[in-house]
């Protein structure tokens, strides 16, 4: 490889985790909105939304929590052992990172099947007899958890493929860029999560 | 760029940053369940974006990207708070 395809594979780098970080931002502002109106409905049904909150199970809340944080962390490892060229580390870190995850999509089954059994869903007749504050909160907690979970879903997925590229070897010290990507993807699940847990679990 | 392929990459740094995670978790948890009125939510939020910065610093490396990155992100979480105080001075005072 001549200096000059270093050079050329060094800003494709750059670049192509720049562009992972602007798609990031533009995730932000789109749950960044779904905050907004919690936090303006919050203000307008302050009342409504802790009795809301306060059916939600915090030890579920917690243990997804921790499930998430600690999910982080692999990925963050997974990606050090790749650029140490450590392949075989960083395919069982992934492992466990999938595993946390499936993990995490448990919890929120058995949360979710729990909550529609007391017939809290949405449209749901016992949601349309509350209040109107534990109606919005209610709508909120199924709009902001279910959009949440759908990219626990697509982090699955990336990392899935990035753990088939690790074993072939086609993800390596040298070419990890798609790697990189998916860890910061899975980051920004664990940023979003970080805020919807205390705002909707433990703000009582 | 040049440096993150050398700084910020052990795994004890990693551990530390967790093991810092679960310890604020458990504090936000323990202080939310007493009742506190309006701070209540005031150190949740506060809690909640310490994590959110030692995620972005370490988990995501920004402390070891270039000066361009850092200030994108500044920005972007600058633009958010404006968007919010804004609402809220249209929603409060209107």
């Amino acid at each position: 490889m001549s200096k000059h395809d270093v050079h050329m594979e060094h800003i494709d780098r750059d670049t192509g985790k720049l562009g992972m970080w602007i798609f990031l931002f533009t995730e932000m502002f789109l749950f960044g909105g779904l905050f907004l109106v919690y936090a303006v409905f919050r203000n307008g049904h302050s009342e409504d939304f802790h009795a809301a909150a306060d059916d939600l199970n915090t030890f579920i809340g917690t243990m997804n929590t921790v499930f998430l944080l600690t999910s982080s962390l692999t990925v963050a490892m997974a990606i050090s052992a790749v650029q140490k060229n450590d392949n075989v580390l960083a395919f069982r870190l992934v492992i466990i990172t999938l595993l946390l995850a499936t993990l995490f999509m448990a919890d929120k089954y058995i949360e979710w099947s729990h909550e529609f059994r007391s017939g809290i869903y949405p449209g749901s007749q016992v949601l349309k007899n509350m209040p109107h504050g534990e109606l919005l909160f209610f709508g909120l907690y199924f709009m902001m958890t279910g959009l949440h979970a759908l990219h626990v879903f697509i982090g699955m997925i990336l990392l899935t493929v990035s753990l088939i590229k690790i074993r072939k070897g086609n993800i390596n010290y040298e070419h990890y860029l798609l790697f990189e990507n998916s860890g910061l993807y899975w980051h920004l699940v664990d940023l979003i999560w970080i805020f919807l847990f205390p705002l909707l679990y433990l703000v009582t | 760029m040049k440096n993150t392929d050398t700084h910020g990459s052990g795994y004890a740094v990693y551990a530390i940053v967790l093991v810092v995670l679960l310890v604020l978790t458990t504090l936000s948890v323990v202080i939310t369940s007493v009742h506190l009125g309006a701070f209540t939510v005031g150190f949740a939020l506060l809690i909640a974006v310490i994590k959110v910065g030692a995620v972005i610093s370490f988990f995501m490396h920004l402390r070891s990207e270039n000066r361009f990155l850092k200030l994108a992100v500044a920005g972007v979480f600058t633009l958010y708070g404006l968007v919010v105080v804004i609402t809220f001075i249209d929603y409060l005072f209107r």
